[in-house]
């Protein structure tokens, strides 16, 4: 630590930090722009300028950029000094901005507007001409307004650099410098959303939201987790008028840092969707006229078939929803709504997490890593958060190499600059080509199987004692030696793998490797991706229980109650229809319709994330609570509530704690609901939120009390304590003259460290004791006639609830077949031909050159195919009088290898 | 019975009359003197001069919605509005209107406004505390403080003139003032007792009870229509009884000054007794419309470290004077 | 001893002639204008009701900002945005409660284009408290109101219809990207 004196206040400072963020972390102003705390510095906007003097008798000074200054010891600054000079800058900035506030999404949370009114700059003088420039198209997800850049550079620093996009950049020089796509079109990166975050002005603006707008101070917002994958981010949704308007990214240090996914951003459209179960349905046959009815009714009928019951919980529904279930059927009918496949491999997942001697990795843990080994997941689609982290990861040689040099590791771009495209190495071994090649050291194309061999086969190279697979061809072995090499060598590994390609063996040998790199205290780095928000959550609720969807389906039980959850996802259609077929009554507790709710003799509308509070359990096993952003329009209520009669959410939480094995933890996770400071609860409102006393006055000009919350200590007003205090929960950042995103900082312990206040959620799986073990290295090999068949999963269109949202239909595409050409070629298919696959259907074909000849990608959750009917191997044929879907959109594809398909979709 | 004389029915009738009709006139009173005080006209519109002014607002009290708030203890919120018109009236029982004109002849009379008056302090705080709001509370609190306080120095203040009439009766002290008023002997039990009534009332400047710069409306924040209604009535027969008390007190009661006895002596005891009160209800307009009120603390060292002090040598001295006198 | 009972003999006295003071305004000229039966003269810049103004060209002048709605100390407006084809931006719908409203004038201070107005009407009373609930449609005139030239889009930069990307007051013509010279 280093002493510093600015403007004669004394603070400790680290010294690897450079000065701005330092001075930052001690809730000092000082205005910036162009210095992003994940980005580093590049010093290019002159606005953090501050006066260094050498020494107690230098009165003069030097003025020096304080984000590329490193604090030294003893030495005095000033930030008073330097206001001139910061206010010509930001002068010189504003000269071509433009008369837009009020037309401009940014206004009001615009951090360009903070630091003119910091800087002290009020007035135009310059009265020249202003530049202009065209704006681009840039899809569905972001606005563009070229008017309004500022030339910081961040976008470009963002997208380029740190998402590692390539359709982007600056163009044109000097003053006329623009920010866009070389080629108008839509962002390609799956993080574009990110730059209306990062942008500090109106630039690259969230379109979905613009389409629906409220200002941030109008936005009624929660502290709220993702329920789009399984990683889990944090999120801020913001609601006005009875709408979910947008969400935003909610800093979470350990599961999202500042940045999330775009199908976690623009993917919750389905809230307000007209597709929404609204009211209570009953009927008395499968087929008779359903009418509406009651709340009281219909909850009285679903208690009704507690008795005699089977019940099927849902990956997708809270763990206080799926507990109520349980408790409601008890534990022997309660059975677990994933697909048998699944169901094995998220035990599996709980059993490595639990039993082996791993680090289940963070994204922090991710983004130390210097070698890595991905090992068949497609992390881009299937749990895209962590894709960004592994993107972070590889740059770790490059801050090696600076640190060798005595570079600061914040210096961005000469880190950059420096390790060129040296990368730390990062291993891929999958069916198909994937977004993260680009920086991949090698891909490997291999099935799901072979995947694993190579797993094991790296393990046993690690330690012997692990379990050896025999007959690795040539070039298997050659990849093995050097991915053991790099393993080896690295200071800090990380395996990654996960449950989507639907093979056992892969986890195994994932556990495997990294088992064989345990060495005592210090634990290899494992990721094991799931497919859902809750997915795990739902799996430890299972206790070990073997109650399958298949044996659900098998039971012959002539009632059930399916909780949000469409089952002819999770099994062969044919099964479920059967299922369906024979029960007496179905009750289905869902958000939006689906083909299970159709056949349903009660249906009860539930709340989605944003209208009901609960807990979902991410994929490293870590519960994140999540308050439900506003009230649900009577009658939907949280599945939850349905379940147990309006119990508090909390109260479910305390029952589940004391249910679950080392659940004790859970009670940590919420304040607790009789939380209060000096008698006050914490605000979802902004304190200047607006239009109180108008937004519903034409339907009645008398004012109701204000809605009240029992689930947690949040209140539907602006009444409460505001999180810059002691709320203890954190919803949207805001400070004095900080009314961006940007204001974070004032919130979290020090810059990029963690929040003061919130919640990071709980661990629930401790595997501190466990001891080297080694799954058998037993892999079968799919045999028989025919394709044999992998999953595709599509971050746009996989995911249920999100693919009914019209920002993500617009970047979704409808169900192909992806095939080798060669492959093709033999079925004598040419690129815009379509394909039937045995009984299911006729889908375009899409050709991939990096799928193996032999074996077919069939996309998971896409219209016009469902992945459950597939059999292991399948025959495809060319379809005669094809004609392309309205839905294929070949270009959405989120792949590599996209070269292949230019010019060949449709 | 129908004869004037202390208790009969029409005696009793014609006081309650007086009083009722003459509290609701007040508050037109007030607001149209306000006006002119503050160089404006006051309301005018309702009837000629604007003369049915009162009646227009009790009839927009009891048509308002009655409101009780779902948070309020329901019987002490009913019931705090009922107490003090209830004691303000009863205390005109014991005033001498004019000789013979009056609903009791009582020998501790003046106790009995006393005790009258400390339970009006009770209305003040079940309705502050009934309210459930803070506010309110506060308002009950500060006329709690304030009647107490200052009803010690309005007793003290008053002692003079008992020992100088020689009774608690009220008619037997307006009689004692035959040889000249207690205003002379007893200035500063007059000034005591004027300041100790005005807090004992709420009137300004001394309203502190309500302080809508600070508490909203104090005690009465929560209450609505008539409820209120009866606050605000019951504020103003107290300065009705306040207005009487006074003239009876200090100057000669019904008692013509210098002998200008105007026909018989019930016609000229109600002529001077209604002169007298007149002119001091302007007063306590004037007062209201000139003085600016104090703080909470001002108003509690004023009472008990000038007020006090004061009306207890005012009682030294009193007596002191009497006793050397040998009566 | 003596100075602290002056002090109060002046307090009190000061208390008398205030009395007095006060006691004597009841004899002077009354300030009261008896309206309705006399019509007091309005100033231009009074504020009573209301009205949404259009800009010279007829077109709604509100852009839907909302920093009418948070300056209001009330919180009586309510509005959303919405925008044409051409990317203008207006008010899906403009709600005042005028049975909240103070008449402070926030509003018109706060807003940017000129759109939001107080006018001298002020016989804005109702029988029915709902009748006091006030649409766009209730508010906005033809006309511009008290400010007759300024156009916002002819200042700001973002293109709406009829008017593109450089053509505002003060604006170059767009920079080609493709192009790098000085």
């Amino acid at each position: 630590m280093a002493k510093i004196n600015v403007d004669g206040k004394v603070f400790e400072v680290d010294p690897n930090n450079n000065l701005l963020q330092e001075i930052l972390s001690q809730q000092v102003d000082l205005p910036y722009f162009c210095w992003h705390p994940a980005m580093g510095s590049v010093g290019s906007c002159r606005q953090c300028a501050i006066i260094e003097y050498a020494n107690d008798e230098d009165q003069r000074g030097r003025q020096v950029m304080a984000c590329m200054t490193v604090p030294r010891e003893g030495a005095r600054y000033s930030i008073e000094k330097a206001a001139g000079f910061r206010a010509q800058a930001i002068e010189s900035i504003m000269i071509n901005h433009p008369h837009d506030c009020p037309v401009c999404e940014e206004g009001g949370e615009c951090h360009l507007q903070d630091m003119t009114v910091m800087s002290g700059h009020t007035y135009r003088r310059y009265d020249g001409m202003k530049k202009t420039h065209n704006n681009q198209y840039l899809g569905p997800f972001i606005g563009h307004e070229m008017n309004r850049c500022i030339t910081c550079y961040r976008c470009v620093r963002y997208y380029n650099d740190y998402a590692g996009g390539t359709d982007f950049g600056p163009q044109a020089s000097h003053d006329n410098t623009y920010f866009g796509r070389f080629q108008e079109g839509p962002l390609e990166s799956e993080f574009s959303g990110n730059l209306a975050e990062v942008c500090p002005t109106g630039v690259f603006t969230d379109k979905v939201f613009s389409k629906h707008y409220s200002r941030k101070w109008d936005l009624q917002t929660s502290p709220s987790v993702c329920a789009a994958c399984g990683v889990g981010c944090n999120i801020n949704p913001g609601e006005r008028y009875g709408t979910l308007r947008r969400v935003v990214n909610r800093f979470n240090d350990e599961v999202n840092g500042y940045f999330i996914c775009d199908k976690g951003r623009f993917g919750t459209g389905y809230v307000n969707s007209s597709e929404r179960i609204t009211v209570c349905m009953s009927r008395d046959t499968h087929d008779g006229r359903p009418v509406q009815i009651e709340a009281d009714t219909a909850r009285a009928q679903l208690k009704a078939m507690a008795g005699s019951a089977i019940g099927i919980g849902s990956p997708r529904a809270s763990l206080e929803a799926n507990f109520a279930l349980r408790e409601l059927v008890g534990a022997d009918n309660f059975h677990a709504g994933v697909s048998d496949a699944e169901f094995g491999l998220l035990n599996q997942v709980l059993d490595i997490y639990s039993n082996r001697p791993v680090n289940i990795a963070n994204i922090r843990d991710i983004e130390n890593s210097d070698c890595i080994v991905i090992l068949g997941e497609d992390v881009t689609n299937t749990a895209a958060r962590l894709a960004l982290a592994l993107r972070q990861s590889v740059r770790n040689l490059g801050k090696e190499m600076a640190a060798k040099l005595k570079f600061p590791n914040w210096q961005d771009a000469a880190i950059r600059q420096l390790a060129m495209d040296r990368k730390s190495p990062l291993y891929i071994v999958s069916p198909h080509s994937t977004r993260l090649d680009d920086v991949a050291k090698t891909v490997h194309i291999a099935s799901a199987a072979d995947a694993a061999r190579i797993g094991f086969a790296i393990a046993n190279a690690l330690d012997n004692s692990a379990p050896a697979v025999s007959d690795l061809s040539v070039d298997e072995k050659t990849l093995v030696d050097q991915i053991v090499a790099d393993l080896k060598a690295a200071r800090q590994p990380l395996v990654v793998s996960g449950t989507s390609l639907l093979e056992p063996a892969l986890l195994n040998a994932a556990a495997n490797i990294a088992t064989a790199l345990a060495n005592g205290e210090s634990r290899c780095n494992l990721a094991l991706a799931v497919p859902e928000a809750n997915s795990l959550g739902l799996m430890m609720l299972m206790q070990g229980s073997g109650n399958t969807l298949g044996k659900a389906l098998g039971s012959g039980s002539k009632q059930a109650i399916v909780l949000e959850n469409d089952l002819y996802r999770r099994a062969p259609a044919r099964a479920v229809d059967s299922f369906l077929g024979g029960l007496d009554k179905l009750a289905v507790l869902d958000t939006l319709q689906n083909r299970t709710g159709e056949a349903a003799n009660l249906v009860l509308p539930a709340g989605t994330f944003a209208e009901s509070s609960g807990t979902f359990v991410n994929y490293e096993g870590r519960a994140q609570y999540f308050y439900s952003t506003f009230p649900a329009k009577a009658p939907i209520l949280s599945s939850a509530k349905w379940l147990t009669e309006g119990k508090k959410t909390e109260e479910i939480l305390a029952e589940v704690a004391a249910s679950l094995p080392g659940g004790a933890i859970l009670n940590k996770l919420t304040p607790g609901a009789d939380f209060n400071f000096a008698g006050m609860r914490a605000p979802r409102q902004h304190h200047r939120y607006s239009g109180r006393t108008a937004m519903r006055a034409n339907i009645s000009v008398h004012e109701p009390k204000q809605e009240q919350d029992e689930d947690g200590i949040m209140n539907y007003s602006m009444e409460g304590v505001p999180p810059l205090k002691d709320a203890t929960v954190f919803s949207s950042p805001w400070a004095p003259g900080w009314n961006s995103n940007q204001s974070l900082f004032k919130f979290e312990t020090k810059v990029g460290g963690p929040l003061k206040q919130a919640s990071h959620g709980v661990r629930l799986l401790d595997n501190s004791g466990a001891a080297n073990t080694w799954y058998d290295a037993t892999v079968t090999k799919a045999s028989g006639d025919g394709f044999s068949v992998f999953p595709v999963y599509h971050l746009f269109g996989s995911e249920e609830l999100t693919s009914r949202s019209p920002a993500i239909g617009e970047k979704a595409t409808a169900a192909y077949v992806a095939l080798n050409p060669a492959d093709a070629d033999k079925l004598g298919l040419a690129a815009s031909d379509g394909v039937q696959v045995q009984h299911n259907g006729a889908v375009p074909v899409l050709l991939r050159n990096s799928i193996q000849p032999g074996t077919v990608g069939i996309p998971v959750g896409l219209d016009g195919l469902n992945f459950q009917d597939m059999t292991a191997n399948v025959s495809l044929e060319k379809a005669r009088d094809w004609q392309s879907p309205k839905g294929w959109r070949a270009a959405n594809i989120i792949v590599s290898d996209r070269s292949m398909k230019k010019g060949e979709a449709n | 019975m129908f004869t004037f004389e202390v208790g009969s029915l029409l005696s009793i009738a014609f006081v309650l009359g007086v009083v009722l009709v003459a509290a609701a006139m007040l508050i037109w009173v007030e607001r149209r003197l306000l006006g002119f005080f503050n160089e404006r006209l006051g309301p005018n519109r309702v009837g000629p001069f604007g003369l049915l002014q009162s009646l227009a607002d009790v009839g927009k009290l009891i048509t308002k919605e009655d409101w009780i708030p779902p948070f309020a203890d329901k019987a002490s919120f009913v019931i705090a509005p009922l107490i003090i018109p209830i004691v303000m009236l009863l205390s005109f029982a014991v005033i001498p209107f004019a000789p013979d004109v009056g609903v009791m002849d009582l020998n501790i009379g003046l106790l009995w406004i006393f005790a009258m008056a400390g339970l009006a302090a009770y209305s003040a705080m079940l309705g502050g505390l009934a309210s459930n709001n803070k506010f309110a509370l506060l308002g009950g609190l500060r006329a709690a403080g304030q009647m107490i306080s200052y009803e010690v120095f309005m007793g003290i203040s008053i002692l003079g003139v008992v020992i100088l009439g020689d009774s608690f009766n009220m008619r037997e002290i307006v009689l004692a003032q035959e040889d000249g008023w207690f205003i002379i002997p007893q200035f500063f039990g007059f000034v005591v007792f004027l300041i100790a009534g005005l807090a004992e009332t709420k009137r300004w400047p001394f309203d502190l009870p309500e302080g809508e710069a600070e508490i909203i409306s104090g005690f009465n924040t929560e209450y609505s229509g008539m409820k209120f209604g009866l606050f605000f009535v019951g504020e103003y027969i107290g300065m009705l009884l306040l207005s009487m008390l006074l003239p009876v007190l200090f100057f000669g009661g019904w008692m013509a000054p210098f002998g200008l006895d105007i026909g018989p002596p019930i016609f000229s005891g109600l002529f001077w007794m209604s002169v007298k009160t007149g002119a001091f209800v302007v007063f306590f307009i004037l007062v209201r419309a000139a003085l600016a009120r104090p703080r909470y603390d001002q108003l509690m060292s004023y009472g008990w470290l000038v007020m006090l002090p004061l009306s207890l040598l005012n009682l030294l001295i009193t007596g002191a004077i009497v006793l050397s006198q040998g009566a | 001893m003596l100075s602290a009972i002056g002090k109060q003999v002046h307090v009190i006295w000061t208390q008398i002639v205030t009395l007095a003071l006060v006691f004597s305004h009841m004899f002077r000229k009354k300030d009261t204008v008896e309206y309705p039966d006399v019509m007091p003269y309005m100033f231009p810049r009074w504020r009573g009701r209301i009205i949404l103004t259009r800009d010279p060209d007829g077109e709604e002048r509100c852009v839907a900002c909302n920093l009418c709605a948070v300056a209001c100390p009330v919180d009586c407006i309510a509005l959303q945005k919405t925008e044409d084809e051409n990317g203008r931006w207006y008010p899906e719908f403009f709600r005042i409660n005028f049975s909240r409203c103070i008449m402070c004038g926030f509003c018109e201070e706060a807003c940017p284009t000129h759109a939001i107005q107080l006018t001298p009407d002020f016989e804005m009373a109702e029988y029915v408290r709902q009748d006091m609930v006030w649409e766009k449609e209730h508010m906005l005139i033809n006309g511009t109101g008290k400010y007759h030239d300024y156009n916002f889009y002819k200042v700001a930069g973002k293109s709406i219809g009829g008017k593109g990307k450089g053509e505002a007051r003060n604006e170059l013509p767009p920079v080609d990207r493709r192009s790098l010279l000085p």
